[in-house]
């Protein structure tokens, strides 16, 4: 490879891109859905790379039969799934979703819907869409391109995707599909691998100091001893991201370098 | 059997005070022309069911909407619907709101007859809140699951936009997405089908899997090219993307909405067309001169 590309140092979208698709390692066969530039682009690079098994779509209804380039019409197809059947999809299991939060709580509630009172919202957002039905019947991460105190607050004001703690209450018969595995920021990844299942910094990216990402957080995460680095990306993978999957670099505008 | 009917036929055979479903998916294959057809008449009142796009916007825009039931209202390529948004934040409207499988469970139900469904989706998230009366049941076998029991979505009248259908009312889809319209078609006492284009019976080809809608289903047809504008249809009917971008700036501003509802909304479904039209037309000129 040419001198640039091989020893370029990574962007931090493109060190988000590999956290987000870090999320799907070890999931095999299922659906890679993802919301938001970086995540899409990161079930991508999984299955370009180390989960050749993932399935990915065109953004639309067709499953591609390679991993297309973000925005690229879908080449040639493997499989349909339009809305009604990724509705049933949901119930079935086999897919792992990594969708945005407007808040995030602790225990991982999320809110799409509305700020403020529901009833009267002081900001109307989305609406619950999927969340309710991804988060208890599928693995579910976050992609939050913006890590501030306004995202991650102590309590949010709807509970669009479930978190554990909710699931803990509805009892094992009902909670048993629901997971959630990793949150990815612009600042650092975070998961619940904790006793109380609370959200915990896992690492922060290359550059971003632990206190800035506490400072970013409305509530206490738990930070285990010294917190490591986020992996940087390779070379091959940043060749697949800069040439094969986003050769416009729209990376860039939800990740300011 | 569908009769063929006119824009203004249809809507005046529907009622204020209704429960009105609209088909298509966000900004995605929707029943424009009629939805503006319902913002010109004296309609109020209305309860509408959708996978909210600018369909619900607009309604919302043009004061006929007293509840939404939906799982979101979205552009797609614009995350927030501006009108719905304002409508909410004003306390002009009441909202059911539904996970977007739960919503499906309930056209499910309404299409065949059943009072409910059950699913996992909705368990544990706040919409068990905010949905007033919303119950769950009892799996009755020996796990004992406890479900949500989502209610049947059931309308007075369905509206859904086809990329063709046929004198007799069947229709056909061009895209890669049905959505859920024979849902709508099914679940309602009655289903209007706008088209693209209108064939002969016989006349639709293609696939017979992309025979969507039965006249079994439908009470009227009507033809309206480019009727799903500006949301994005089957081939060649894309989203008019800067269309949306300019509906959605406009509506961000009352004086701008007050010159956008002037310049395109105060005729009738041609002169919409035409102002159309000559906004690309103005547009593109002035591109070439910048």
């Amino acid at each position: 490879m040419s001198a640039a590309s091989g020893t370029s140092a990574a962007t931090r979208a493109e060190i988000c891109v590999v956290a987000c698709a870090e999320a799907w390692r070890g999931d095999g066969e299922v659906l890679a859905a993802a919301m938001g530039t970086c995540s899409i682009l990161g079930a991508r690079l999984a299955r370009h790379t180390f989960e050749p098994g993932l399935l990915t779509t065109d953004g639309g209804a067709l499953l591609t039969a390679e991993p297309v380039a973000f925005g690229a019409p879908a080449g040639a197809v493997e499989g349909w799934l339009p809305f009604r059947d990724h509705l049933w999809l949901v119930q079935n299991g086999r897919r792992h979703v990594m969708m945005g939060a407007s808040q995030i709580d602790r225990h991982g509630n999320t809110n799409i819907s509305a700020i403020g009172d529901w009833a009267r919202p002081k900001s109307q957002l989305l609406g619950v869409r999927g969340a309710p039905g991804n988060t208890i019947a599928n693995p579910t991460s976050y992609w939050i391109p913006r890590h501030s105190t306004r995202v991650f607050v102590p309590q949010v004001d709807m509970v669009s995707g479930v978190g554990f703690d909710r699931a803990a209450a509805l009892g094992p018969g009902a909670s048993r599909f629901h997971g959630l595995r990793r949150v990815v920021t612009d600042l650092a990844v975070l998961d619940f691998g904790t006793p109380d299942r609370s959200m915990r910094l896992v690492s922060v990216h290359p550059g971003v100091e632990v206190q800035r990402v506490v400072t970013a957080t409305g509530f206490e995460l738990v930070i285990e001893g010294d917190v490591p680095e986020t992996r940087r990306p390779a070379e091959e993978e940043l060749r697949l991201i800069r040439e094969v999957l986003d050769p416009k670099a729209l990376r860039d505008q939800e990740v300011r370098a | 059997m569908g009769a063929v009917m006119s824009i203004e036929e249809i809507v005046g055979s529907l009622d204020s005070g209704m429960t009105i479903g609209i088909g298509g998916w966000g900004s995605r294959r929707k029943p424009m022309a009629l939805v503006r057809a319902i913002c010109r008449s004296s309609l109020t009142d209305l309860t509408v069911v959708s996978y909210g796009g600018p369909d619900v916007g607009l309604l919302c825009a043009a004061g006929k909407v007293r509840r939404v039931v939906a799982p979101f209202v979205t552009l797609d390529s614009i995350a927030l619907e501006p009108h719905f948004r304002a409508a909410r934040q004003s306390g002009a409207i009441e909202f059911t709101e539904y996970d977007e499988g739960m919503f499906m469970f309930g056209l499910l139900a309404g299409a065949h007859r059943l009072p409910f469904l059950p699913t996992r989706a909705g368990l544990g998230s706040d919409v068990l809140r905010v949905v007033p009366g919303l119950r769950t049941v009892r799996s009755p076998y020996e796990d004992g699951e406890e479900l949500v029991a989502v209610p049947a979505l059931t309308m007075d009248a369905a509206l859904v936009h086809l990329d063709l259908a046929d004198t007799r009312g069947n229709g056909r889809y061009l895209g890669a997405d049905p959505y859920l319209d024979d849902l709508f078609a099914k679940a309602a006492a009655r289903c209007y089908v706008s088209c693209e284009r209108m064939v002969e019976p016989g006349g639709l080809g293609g696939p017979p899997q992309t025979l969507l809608v039965s006249r079994m289903h439908v009470t009227g047809v009507v033809e309206t090219p480019d009727g799903g504008h500006f949301t994005g249809r089957g081939p060649g009917g894309e989203r008019d993307e800067a269309f949306q971008r300019h509906y959605a700036a406009s509506a961000a501003d009352p004086e701008a909405w007050a010159a956008f509802a002037d310049r395109f909304l105060s005729g009738d479904e041609a002169a919409y067309q035409e102002a159309v039209r000559r906004w690309h037309e103005r547009d593109r000129v002035e591109g070439e001169t910048r």
